[in-house]
């Protein structure tokens, strides 16, 4: 037993010695030469649930580069991949592998906005510049806001709902029915319509949830003709777009009731597995890959040059905040060891992309165009969302304010902002 | 012919030996290496922990469940809440976090340990997303998808390497008493309850009893795990308790080896190093991962602990073989003394 005994007190010495003398600060931060490569740490979803939009992260971001060259200011860009594989477990590992081990000078993604908030809570005890172009969840640029994390080129959930809310009053409907799905981001998505339009004056008569991935929406479909609305708002995101869209025309639905549908519903990563069910529907979004501008075309055509579709909404957001963050970088002189620096000249730098004309508010969100978007069908038979109206400068709070705003909840199931609900809570509707 | 008994098994002072150089070089790691690794590391400990609870159920009891991550969102969950949303501090909060992950094991044990096979692992994955379900539904307190943030740590665990000391310290302790547990004549019983039900019953033990004891036990272990998880991600969310997060703590135990307390370590282990370390070099980690479980699940079926025990007989054997040679008669005695220490 002797040997054991030696063992215990190597242990106990070296247990003493751990709690004695702690080791160095962790290595965020550290030595970013002026000279050296800029790194950039992109974190999207390439494994799991999310990961065909994550690779058209990564090709939208690849493709600023490819066609602007990867030199900023004189200095190599350097771009780190990681997967999150869609899970915030993993993604915060992956960010602290970004900070801490390989010291990018920035973190550009994800996808999802549970990793997203993850992330945010994370990067805010290191300070790392760190831009969401996808990630929409509303509180990560109004209550639960992190300094060092901006939405470059990005949106919120609410966003352009808010705008569709009085669109949809504007088109004569005054009572709609709202199909959404159940999760935070579709609370928020049909929160903002259901703000805006009843603000106006519009009633919602009945408001459905259904579960992601949900294979028929029969049930959900046959409760339309009883309720006999004005008009219905429905979102839905990744496959459930595609059997929605197509149940909606079996039903018959397509030709008699007006649908109101979402960006992520007709967005291009689902469109393009859609037919003819598809053309004629018209939403509401902050992408619009059948605008017209030159900056919009010149990147839709690249895109499909180089990776043979065209670009989803996740493609065109990570190719613009390229160009962003790339223009702020080019107003310091790519010195961006001083992060406050950086980030004060990224949050001030104004872009006419992609997206049209963009810059940032004083919370890190973008204040964008919103296009009113129909589907139609290109010359090369591909179907595409074509702007018939455009919204400019629209803010994160629309014209509410963003004090009254803030006063109010995030939109949730409980919460989707009609005028009984505000008084409910003392605010005014 | 002792050294032919041994060779089934390390000898207690090179497996002393042994533990002492992991213990040693796990103190030394945050000296050794950067604050990444270090973070890798604390993973590997809870999900280890994690594992093990699962292991005691699956591996110990015989009874595989497919629900724990559900038990570990419990008190994360929990704790999560009270911690951030109604600033309690850090001891009240794992105290009731804990009490209530013990009092659901209690129930949802009740429900499952009547069953078996089959069965019991339809009943605990129903449990199971039952949380999640909860997690992803109740808005109110869970914040439903966008998930409860902002989870303190314990005021003197706040920096990478307090937080590894402090999970390591919680990991041993735990792993201390479920290793004095599993050789206690409550661990034996629960083994004879997975080798023969009926038979144990015919002895006179209350079956259904050392089941759901089992059960709670292993999920209070779980929601120890559940807390170093909050703590560590200061972030919880449902996909944290989804059922691919049960399968991959099963997945561990596989790997590892079922029935061991090291092998769930060491199969969390691996896993947490092919999803964090791996993928830094290899895009297609998953395919990685599901080829190893392949190859453990054809060519060693017990696991890497298994693995390890025949890669050290079939070496002891090599070592062996000329002095069996030399003494034909010793054979049949070789296989007496093997009978007795394995206990068959």
């Amino acid at each position: 037993m002797g040997r054991w005994r030696t063992w215990a007190a190597v242990a106990g010495i070296l247990a003493l010695v751990a709690a004695c003398a702690p080791p160095g600060a962790p290595g965020s931060g550290a030595g970013q030469q002026a000279a050296g490569p800029i790194k950039a740490g992109v974190l999207a979803s390439l494994t799991g649930v999310s990961a065909a939009s994550g690779q058209d992260m990564v090709n939208g971001w690849n493709l600023y580069w490819k066609l602007n060259g990867a030199t900023v200011a004189g200095r190599q860009l350097q771009t780190l991949v990681e997967d999150d594989a869609s899970e915030p477990n993993t993604g915060l590992t992956k960010a602290r592998q970004f900070v801490e081990q390989q010291q990018v000078d920035f973190i550009v993604g994800p996808l999802l906005a549970n990793i997203g908030y993850a992330v945010a809570d994370y990067v805010k005890t290191t300070g790392t510049p760190t831009f969401f172009p996808i990630v929409a969840a509303d509180d990560l640029t109004q209550r639960a806001r992190v300094d060092n994390v901006i939405k470059v080129a990005g949106w919120g959930s609410s966003q352009v709902t808010h705008v569709q809310g009085d669109w949809a009053y504007d088109q004569g409907y005054r009572r709609v029915l709202t199909i959404c799905a159940d999760y935070a981001f579709g609370h928020e998505v049909c929160g903002g319509f259901v703000r805006a339009f009843t603000a106006r004056g519009g009633q919602i008569l009945t408001q459905l949830w259904f579960p992601l991935n949900t294979p028929d929406f029969g049930s959900y479909l046959a409760q339309i003709p009883g309720a006999n609305p004005d008009a219905v708002f429905v979102l839905t995101v990744g496959a459930d777009s595609v059997r929605f869209v197509k149940q909606w025309a079996e039903f018959g639905l397509k030709d008699r009731v007006p649908l109101l549908a979402t960006e992520t519903m007709l967005d291009q990563s689902v469109l393009r597995s859609m037919g003819p069910e598809a053309e004629g529907l018209i939403s509401l979004g902050h992408w619009a890959e059948g605008r017209p501008a030159r900056e919009t075309q010149d990147m839709v055509d690249a895109y499909l040059r180089e990776y043979n579709q065209l670009p989803s909404y996740y493609a065109a957001a990570m190719f613009a905040a390229a160009g962003w963050i790339a223009k702020a970088i080019e107003r310091l002189n790519g010195n961006i060891s001083d992060r406050k620096a950086f980030l004060d000249a990224v949050r001030r730098t104004e872009v006419s992309g992609p997206f049209g004309q963009q810059k940032l508010d004083d919370y890190g969100a973008p204040i964008l165009n919103v296009y009113v978007r129909q589907v139609e069908r290109r010359p090369d038979g591909r179907l595409w969302n074509v702007p018939i109206k455009t919204y400019e400068n629209v803010s994160q709070f629309w014209t509410f304010g963003a004090d009254k705003f803030l006063k109010q909840p995030l939109y949730s199931r409980e919460f989707q902002g009609t005028p009984e609900q505000l008084r409910a809570l003392g605010l005014q509707p | 012919m002792r050294a032919a008994a041994l060779a089934r098994h390390i000898p207690a002072p090179l497996q002393l030996g042994l533990l002492a150089a992991a213990l040693v070089l796990a103190i030394a790691l945050p000296y050794l290496t950067s604050s990444f690794y270090v973070s890798v590391a604390t993973q590997i400990l809870f999900f280890g922990l994690l594992a093990m609870s699962i292991d005691l159920l699956g591996g110990y009891t015989g009874l595989m469940p497919l629900g724990h991550a559900g038990v570990l969102g419990i008190s994360a969950y929990t704790m999560g809440y009270l911690v951030s949303r109604l600033r309690w501090g850090w001891v009240e909060a794992a105290g009731v976090a804990l009490a209530l992950t013990v009092l659901v094991s209690l129930l949802f044990g009740f429900l499952a340990v009547r069953t078996r096979g089959i069965f019991f692992v339809m009943i605990t994955m129903a449990e199971g997303m039952l949380v999640w379900g909860l997690a992803y539904r109740w808005a109110s307190v869970t914040g439903a998808e966008n998930g409860i943030r902002g989870i303190a740590r314990p005021a003197f665990a706040t920096l990478y390497w307090q937080y590894y000391y402090f999970a390591l310290v919680v990991f041993l302790l735990c792993a201390l008493a479920l290793w004095l547990l599993v050789r206690s004549p409550f661990g034996l019983t629960l083994r004879g309850i997975r080798e023969s039900e009926s038979r144990m019953r015919t002895l006179g033990y209350n079956v259904t009893l050392h089941k759901l004891l089992a059960f709670t036990i292993s999920g209070f272990f779980a929601g120890v795990a559940g807390l170093l998880y909050a703590w560590y991600n200061q972030y919880i969310s449902p996909s944290s308790v989804h059922i691919s997060a049960s399968t991959e703590g099963l997945l561990m135990v596989v790997l590892g080896g079922a029935g061991t307390l090291l092998g769930p370590v060491l199969g969390a282990a691996v896993i947490v190093a092919v999803k964090n370390l791996l993928s830094m070099y290899v895009a297609r980690w998953p395919t990685v991962l599901g080829l190893i479980f392949i190859v453990v699940v054809l060519f060693a079926k017990d696991g890497l602990v298994g693995l390890g025990r025949r890669g050290w007989a079939a070496w002891q054997q090599r070592q062996q073989r000329p002095v069996s040679a030399a003494a034909p008669g010793a054979y049949p005695m070789a296989v007496d003394e093997e009978r007795a220490a394995t206990g068959s």
